[in-house]
C-alpha cells in the first residue's frame, strides 16, 4: 500500500536541492515576518552585518575583531536559513506528494454527454463532446469505458465497473463501482477497466477533493492550527522578554563599567529565544500532515490532525474494522417439520437480489452444498430490498412472499399476517447469537422455515490493538447493527471497551452526542451517506474513499485505502505531532541554561576577572564562548530537522510515563546537551585556530 | 548552622503544614460553602456591610465587571490615603502634630499600601500620624489583603467551575468576595492574634512619644501607638509595612521568639491554606496538596540556601582578629533571633509578598541577599502573598501544562478544559508585565545620574540594592534591600507606578484568563490525560517557575549578586 510513500529518503536529492534555493528564497522579510522568532533573527542578523561593514570600512581600536564579528553574523544568517531549510523540505515532501497526485490528472479528456439517456433524434457520436477534464463543471455527465481515466470526481449514475484506484490508493486489486448505494463515488484520475458508466461530475474546477488535498499538503493554503497559533504566542512572548532582558543588560552594564557591544548581545539575544523550535513549528505541522499521507489518510485541515491527537472515544464499525471483511453464511438450520430443501429454496429465493455480502454468501453457500443453482426470477419477482427500519429483506414471487432478516424482525412480520415463531426457532438463534453468530430468520407467508447462521470472523491482532488504545486512555465503541448478544461475544473476543448493538444511524448520531456531551473528542469511519450526518459531528470523521461523496464531504478526512482500521494511526499521528510539539519546546527552552553558561561569563569576565569560575565549560575565550553558542544554536535546527519531520516516537504507556520519559530525554537532555555541543563547537574552534 | 536551627526551620514548616487544611477547609465554607460559619455573628454583620453597600449578594459579575469594580475600588482606596496624608495636621490622633506628608511621598504611601506592598519610603515615627496609620493603611492591610484573596478566588473558579451556577460566564462578586474575607477570616483571626501580640509584650496606645534617659544618661524618644492591631493585620495579610521603620526588628513590634515564630507562620497561613481550598475547589484535594508542594519545595531551597550562606563568615570580616571568626554573619540581624530565625524570616518575607523584616538584607553575604531577590524574582509565587500567590501559581501552572502539556500528545488541557490561545496570551501578558517593569525601571535608574546617587553602596552591591528595590516594588512585596534612599522625587514616583503596575497589569490578565476559562468544556480526566496532582507535575511546575523567573533575570543578577559572591570570594568587596 504505501510503497510510494517509502520511497521518499529523508533527506532525497531531488528534495533538498529546490529546497536549499527556496531557503534563500524564504529570506525575504515579508515571508520571515511571518515567524516572529526568525524574524528577530534575520533583523539581528542584518544588524551584526551592518556593524561588520562599518568595522571593515571604518575600523576603530574598541571595536571587536571583525573575523569575529562576520563569523558570528554569517552564523546568524545560516540560523535563519537552516530554519528556512527545514520549513522548504517539509513543504518538498508535500509537494513530491502532491506531484504525484496532480499527475495523474493532467491531459484526461472527458467526453462530455449532452443528453441523458440519450435522445432517439441524437446520434451517438452527437450526445459526445470532448473536452479537456480541467474544463468539466459540477453536475456535467461524462461517459467512460473501459480503459479510460475517470475525468474527475464524481457520482456513478449509471453502469457497473470495475476501476483501478492504485493511482490513489496504491492498491493495485481493482474495485467495484456501481451507481445507487454506497459505493458510487468515483475519483479523478483513476481507470475504469472493465465496461462503461455514466458519471455526474460533482465538483467545479480547481476545487476537487484532489485539488483541496494539493493545496493543503504543499503548504500553500495552510493555515495555522489553534495549538500551533497557542504554541506561537507562548514563543513571541518568550522572545520580548529576553528582547528586553538583553536590552536592559546594555545600560546595567555601562553602570558596572562594562560595555557591550551590539554583536554579543544580539548573539546572546538570539541564542536565548527559542529558535529550535521557532524554526522547526511549520515543518512539523507540514510533516505531520504529511505523515498522514503517506499513510494514504488525506486531512482537509491541520485542525483536524490536532483534533485526533485528542480524541477520547474511537467509534469503530465492525465489518471490515474489528472482523474480517463481512460475514459469511456458514449452515442453514430448518424450523422442525420443514424439509432442508424448503428452507434452502426459499432461503436462496430470498438473497438472490441481495447484493451485500451477506447476501451473496448465502447464494454461494447454497451453492456449494446444496446444488442450488441460480435461475431466472426477473420480471416475475418482486424483491423486497433491505430498510433498517424493517431489517428485513426478500422477494414477492407468485403466492409466496419470502422474507429474511434478523429474527425479531421476521418474527413481528410474521406475527403480523397470523403465523407465529416456533420456540425451537428462537431457541437456535439465541444459541448462534451466544457464539458471535448472526441468525437470521427465514420466512415464507406466514411461516417461519428456518434459520441461517451468518458467522463473523475477528481479526488477528485487534486485541493487542484495544489494549494499546486502552494504555493510551482511550475508549474503543464497538458499532454493528447485530444484537446486543451477538455483539457482545464479538465484544468480548476481540477486546473492544464498549458497544453499540442494533445500531441504526440515529443510535450512533445519539451516542456522538452523548459522548461530546461529556467532555469527549469523538472518532469514527463512516462509508455510507447515512453515516454523513454523524461524520460531521464527530470531532474527527475519517470517511473511506470508497465511500459517497456525501459521506467525503461531511468528514474531515479521507482514507484512500478505505481501511477501518486505518483510524488508529490517525490518531496515532496526532498524537505524535502534538508531542513532537511539546518535546522541542521543552529542548529549546531547556537549552537555554547552557547558553547562560557560555555567554554571560564571556561578557563580564574582561571587567569581573572573579566570574570566571561560571565558565564552567572552561570555553577558550570569551568570543571562542559567544561564536560556539551561536554556531551551536544554528547547528541545532539542522540536527533536529529529522525528529521535526518524522516525529517523535508515540508509545502507548499512558500520560504519566510518557510525560516522564519525555521530560528525561528533551527536557534533562536539553539542559545536558548544548554544554557538551558548545564545548566540542570551542574545542574545534580552537583546534583551527580561529579564536 | 545548628540542629537547633534547622529544627526551628523543619518546625515552621510542620506547623504550616498543620494549619493548611483547617483554615483552607474554613476558607472554603466562607467562600464557596452553601453554609457560612457562624451565621448569627458574622452573617449579620455580612448582611448588614451588603445593605450599607447596597451589594446584591446573589448576583455574579463577569470577569470584566469584576475586574472594574476592583480597580474603581482600589483607586478611590488611593485617593482616600492619600488625602487623609496631605490633611493629617488638621485631623485628630496626631499627639505629635506631624505635618502633612509631603505629596510624591504621599502618593507613593498610599499606592504602597493599596498594591499590598507596603514599601515605606517614609519613616513612620516621625512621618504618619496615628489616624493615617489606622485610618489610612491599617485600612488597606485588610483591603488590598481582601482583594488578593478575591482574584485568587476568581481564577480558581475559573478554572474548577464547571459551568457557573447562573450557566453563563460569570466569576462571582467582587463585593461579597471583598466582605467576606474580610468578615469571616482577617477580621476575627487579626482581632484574637492582636491581644496575643500584647500579651508579648507589643505595644498599643495612643500615647504621644516619651522621652527617657538611658542608663548612659542620654536623652532617647520612644515611639508609642496602636502598634498591635497594625501588627496582626500586617503579617497575616501579608502587607508588611511596620509601625516603626525597623519594622518586625523593633522589640514593641516582634518583642519575643515565640512572636517572632508566630508572626512568620501567620505570613503564610492563609496563601498557604489557600492551596487547600482550591484542592477543594477543584473536587480533588491532590491537585490543591501539589501546588502547595511546589511552593513549600521552592521555599525549603531558599531557606537552606540562605541559612547556609549567612551560616558561613562574611567575607568582608574574614580574616579579621578583632571579629571572631566562624559565627556565622551576624552582621545587621537582631541577637534576639539569631540566624536560623533572621534566615527563615527573609525567606517567608520574600516568598510570600509580606516585606516585613527582622534583618537587615542589605547586610547579608552576596549570595545570601541573592535569595530574597529571587525569591520576589520567581514572581512571588512562593506562597507568594495572601491570594496573589495562589493566582500567581495558578498562572505558572496554566503555563507548565502548556509546555509540558503537549508531550502526552494531547493539547494542554488543565482539570479538563483546553488550555487555548486566549489564555495563552493572556498568561504571557501576566509574564511579561513583571520583567518589564522590573528590568526597564532598573535600568533606567542605573542610567542616570538622580537614580545612582540615592545609591550608598557603588559598584554590583549598589545594582543590587536598585534591582531590589524595583523588584520589591513589582512583586508587591515592600521588603527594601536597604542602602538606597528611596524617599527622592524619582524614586517615589517610579517605585509608585511599579507598584500600580505590578498589581494592577497583573491582575487583569489574571482575571480575564479565569473569565474565558470558566465556561469552557469539562473533558474528565483518562489515562491519557497530562496528570496535574502528582509528583512529577510538582517537579515541572518547579522548573518551570524556576526557568521563567531565572532567564529573565539571570542576567541581571550576574551583574549583581552573583558577580559580587565571586569578587567578595577573591576579597574584592562593594
Amino acid at each position: 500500500m504505501a510503497s510510494r510513500a517509502k520511497q521518499l529518503s529523508l533527506f532525497e536529492p531531488s528534495i533538498v536541492r529546490p529546497a536549499i534555493l527556496a531557503s534563500f528564497k524564504k529570506l525575504a522579510p515579508q515571508l520571515v515576518a511571518k515567524n516572529p522568532v526568525m524574524f528577530v533573527v534575520e533583523i539581528g542578523s542584518l544588524l551584526t552585518t551592518a556593524i561588520w561593514l562599518r568595522d571593515v570600512i571604518s575600523p576603530s581600536p574598541n571595536a571587536a575583531p571583525t573575523w569575529f564579528t562576520l563569523s558570528v553574523s554569517l552564523w546568524l544568517w545560516f540560523t535563519v536559513l537552516f530554519a528556512n531549510f527545514a520549513e522548504a523540505v517539509a513543504e518538498g515532501r508535500g509537494k513530491a506528494q502532491a506531484d504525484a497526485l496532480r499527475r495523474m490528472r493532467q491531459d484526461t479528456m472527458a467526453r462530455k454527454v449532452r443528453y441523458w439517456p440519450p435522445r432517439e433524434d441524437v446520434p451517438g457520436i452527437a450526445n459526445e463532446d470532448i473536452i479537456p477534464a480541467t474544463r468539466l463543471k459540477k453536475g456535467d455527465l461524462v461517459l467512460v469505458d473501459a480503459g479510460q481515466v475517470i475525468p474527475g470526481d464524481g457520482e456513478v449514475i449509471e453502469g457497473v465497473a470495475s476501476v483501478d484506484e492504485s493511482a490513489i490508493t496504491g492498491e493495485s486489486a481493482p474495485v467495484i463501482r456501481e451507481s445507487g448505494g454506497d459505493r458510487s463515488a468515483v475519483t479523478g484520475g483513476t481507470k475504469v477497466l472493465s465496461d462503461r458508466i455514466v458519471i455526474r461530475i460533482t465538483v467545479d474546477p480547481g476545487e476537487s477533493f484532489l485539488d483541496r488535498m494539493i493545496g493543503l499538503v504543499e503548504g500553500a493554503s495552510r493555515q495555522k492550527t489553534p495549538n500551533e497559533i497557542a504554541l506561537h504566542i507562548l514563543l513571541v512572548g518568550l522572545t520580548v522578554v529576553f528582547l528586553f532582558a538583553c536590552v536592559t543588560l546594555v545600560p546595567m552594564g555601562l553602570y558596572s563599567g562594562v560595555h557591550l557591544g551590539a554583536t554579543a548581545i544580539v548573539a546572546l539575544l538570539v541564542c536565548l529565544i527559542p529558535t529550535t523550535i521557532g524554526g522547526l513549528l511549520s515543518a512539523i505541522g507540514i510533516a505531520g500532515m504529511d505523515r498522514l499521507l503517506r499513510k494514504n489518510v488525506l486531512a482537509t485541515s491541520g485542525r483536524a490532525v490536532e483534533a485526533a491527537g485528542d480524541v477520547d472515544t474511537l467509534l469503530l464499525d465492525k465489518t471490515g474494522t474489528i472482523t474480517l471483511g463481512n460475514r459469511m453464511a456458514t449452515e442453514i438450520i430448518p424450523a422442525p417439520g420443514v424439509r432442508m430443501e424448503d428452507l434452502a429454496d426459499a432461503a436462496q429465493l430470498a438473497s438472490l437480489a441481495d447484493e451485500t455480502p451477506e447476501g451473496r454468501s448465502i447464494v454461494v453457500l447454497l451453492k456449494e452444498r446444496y446444488q442450488l443453482r441460480g435461475r431466472e426470477t426477473k420480471g416475475i419477482a418482486h424483491f423486497i430490498p433491505f430498510s433498517a427500519q424493517t431489517r428485513m429483506s426478500g422477494c414477492d414471487l407468485g403466492e409466496r412472499s419470502v422474507r429474511k432478516g434478523a429474527v425479531d424482525a421476521v418474527g413481528d412480520h410474521v406475527k403480523s399476517v397470523g403465523g407465529e415463531m416456533p420456540p425451537e426457532i428462537v431457541q437456535a438463534a439465541w444459541k448462534i447469537g451466544d457464539g458471535g453468530g448472526t441468525p437470521l430468520a427465514v420466512s415464507d407467508g406466514a411461516k417461519v422455515l428456518g434459520l441461517i447462521h451468518l458467522k463473523d470472523v475477528v481479526k488477528g491482532g485487534i486485541a493487542e490493538r484495544f489494549a494499546r488504545f486502552r494504555a493510551m486512555g482511550i475508549r474503543t465503541v464497538m458499532i454493528t447493527g447485530d444484537n446486543p448478544r451477538t455483539a457482545a461475544a464479538i465484544a468480548r473476543e476481540s477486546g473492544v471497551d464498549d458497544f453499540l448493538a442494533e445500531a441504526t444511524p440515529e443510535a450512533k448520531m445519539k451516542l456522538i452526542k452523548e459522548e461530546q456531551g461529556k467532555g469527549k473528542l469523538v472518532a469514527m469511519t463512516g462509508d455510507g451517506t447515512n453515516d454523513a450526518p454523524a461524520l460531521a459531528q464527530a470531532d474527527v470523521g475519517v470517511a473511506m474513499n470508497t465511500g459517497t461523496q456525501a459521506a467525503k464531504e461531511a468528514g474531515n478526512m479521507v482514507d484512500l485505502d478505505s481501511d477501518p482500521t486505518k483510524l488508529l494511526e490517525v490518531v496515532e499521528v496526532g498524537k505524535q505531532l502534538l508531542m513532537t510539539r511539546g518535546t522541542l519546546t521543552t529542548f529549546s527552552i531547556a537549552n537555554d541554561v547552557a547558553k547562560y553558561f557560555a555567554i554571560l561569563p564571556a561578557l563580564f569576565v574582561g571587567v569581573f576577572p572573579e566570574l570566571a569560575p561560571l565558565n564552567v565549560m572552561k570555553l577558550a575565550s570569551p568570543n571562542s564562548a559567544i561564536l560556539s553558542a551561536v554556531v551551536f544554536n544554528a547547528i541545532i535546527i539542522i540536527l533536529l530537522i529529522p525528529l521535526a519531520l518524522r516525529g517523535v516516537r508515540y508509545r502507548p504507556l499512558g500520560a504519566a510515563a510518557l510525560l516522564r520519559r519525555s521530560l528525561l530525554i528533551y527536557g534533562v537532555g536539553g539542559v545536558i546537551a548544548p554544554f557538551i555541543g558548545i564545548k566540542i563547537i570551542d574545542l574545534g574552534l580552537a583546534a583551527i585556530g580561529l579564536v | 548552622m545548628t540542629a537547633i536551627g534547622w529544627l526551628q526551620i523543619a518546625l515552621f514548616l510542620a506547623v504550616v503544614l498543620a494549619i493548611t487544611k483547617p483554615l483552607g477547609a474554613y476558607m472554603f465554607r466562607v467562600f464557596e460553602g452553601d453554609r457560612r460559619p457562624l451565621p448569627r455573628f458574622f452573617g449579620r454583620a455580612e448582611r448588614a456591610l451588603y445593605r450599607l453597600c447596597g451589594v446584591d449578594a446573589y448576583k455574579e459579575q463577569t470577569w470584566a465587571v469584576y475586574a472594574f469594580s476592583l480597580l474603581a475600588f482600589s483607586c478611590l482606596g488611593v485617593l482616600v490615603t492619600y488625602a487623609i496624608q496631605r490633611l493629617q495636621q488638621a485631623l485628630p490622633f496626631n499627639p505629635q502634630k506631624l505635618p502633612a506628608v509631603e505629596p510624591a511621598l504621599a502618593f507613593n504611601t498610599a499606592v504602597s499600601f493599596t498594591t499590598n506592598t507596603n514599601w515605606q519610603s517614609y519613616v513612620p515615627e516621625t512621618t504618619v500620624s496615628y489616624l493615617t496609620q489606622m485610618a489610612g493603611l491599617a485600612w488597606h492591610n485588610f483591603t488590598s489583603a481582601a482583594a488578593g484573596i478575591a482574584v485568587a478566588l476568581v481564577i480558581a473558579r475559573g478554572l474548577t467551575r464547571n459551568r457557573g451556577p447562573s450557566g453563563g460566564k460569570t466569576v462571582g462578586n467582587f463585593w461579597v468576595d471583598l466582605i467576606r474575607s474580610t468578615v469571616y477570616v482577617l477580621l476575627p483571626i487579626s482581632f484574637f492574634y492582636a491581644l496575643f501580640l500584647v500579651s508579648q509584650g507589643a505595644l498599643q496606645n495612643f500615647a504621644p512619644y516619651q522621652e527617657i534617659t538611658t542608663l548612659e544618661g542620654v536623652k532617647q524618644v520612644i515611639g508609642m501607638g496602636p502598634v498591635a492591631s497594625q501588627e496582626a493585620i500586617k503579617m497575616l495579610g501579608t502587607n508588611g509595612g511596620g509601625f516603626f521603620n525597623t519594622n518586625s526588628a523593633h522589640p514593641f513590634e516582634n518583642p519575643t521568639p515565640l512572636s517572632n515564630f508566630v508572626q512568620m507562620v501567620s505570613i503564610f497561613a492563609i496563601p498557604s491554606a489557600l492551596t487547600w481550598t482550591y484542592g477543594r475547589m477543584a473536587r480533588d484535594q491532590r491537585q490543591g496538596w501539589a501546588i502547595w508542594a511546589a511552593m513549600a519545595v521552592l521555599f525549603f531551597a531558599g531557606v537552606t540556601t540562605l541559612y547556609w550562606a549567612e551560616g558561613h563568615d562574611s567575607p568582608a570580616v574574614r580574616g579579621l582578629a578583632q571579629v571572631q571568626q566562624g559565627t556565622g554573619n551576624l552582621e545587621g540581624k537582631e541577637t534576639r533571633f539569631g540566624l536560623a530565625s533572621s534566615a527563615l524570616f527573609a525567606t517567608v518575607t520574600t516568598d510570600a509578598s509580606c516585606g516585613a523584616v527582622n534583618a537587615m538584607h542589605d547586610s547579608f553575604t552576596p549570595l545570601g541577599g541573592l535569595v530574597p531577590l529571587v525569591n520576589i524574582q520567581l514572581g512571588e509565587v512562593i506562597f507568594g502573598g495572601v491570594g496573589a500567590g495562589l493566582y500567581g501559581m495558578l498562572v505558572m501552572v496554566v503555563l507548565t501544562v502548556f509546555i509540558a502539556g503537549l508531550m502526552v500528545g494531547r493539547t494542554p488541557e488543565y482539570l479538563g478544559k483546553k488550555i487555548e490561545a486566549r489564555e495563552m496570551k493572556l498568561a504571557m501578558l501576566y509574564v511579561l508585565i513583571f520583567p518589564l517593569i522590573v528590568l526597564g525601571f532598573s535600568a533606567w535608574a542605573l542610567a542616570v545620574a538622580y537614580g545612582t546617587s540615592s545609591l550608598n553602596n557603588a559598584g554590583p552591591h549598589g545594582l543590587s540594592e536598585i534591582l531590589y528595590a524595583f523588584s520589591s516594588g513589582a512583586g508587591n512585596n515592600g521588603s527594601a534591600f536597604a542602602g538606597l534612599n528611596a524617599n527622592t522625587r524619582f524614586y517615589n514616583l517610579a517605585l509608585g507606578a511599579d507598584m500600580l503596575m505590578g498589581r494592577f497589569l497583573m491582575i487583569i490578565p489574571a482575571l480575564a484568563i479565569a473569565g474565558s476559562m470558566v465556561d469552557k468544556k469539562v473533558t474528565p480526566a483518562g489515562l491519557g490525560t497530562f496528570p496535574t496532582n502528582g509528583g512529577l507535575f510538582v517537579g515541572l511546575l518547579v522548573s518551570v517557575v524556576l526557568i521563567v523567573g531565572a532567564l529573565t533575570f539571570f542576567p541581571a543578577l550576574s551583574l549583581g549578586p552573583i558577580v559580587e559572591h565571586f569578587a567578595a570570594g577573591a576579597g574584592r568587596l562593594f
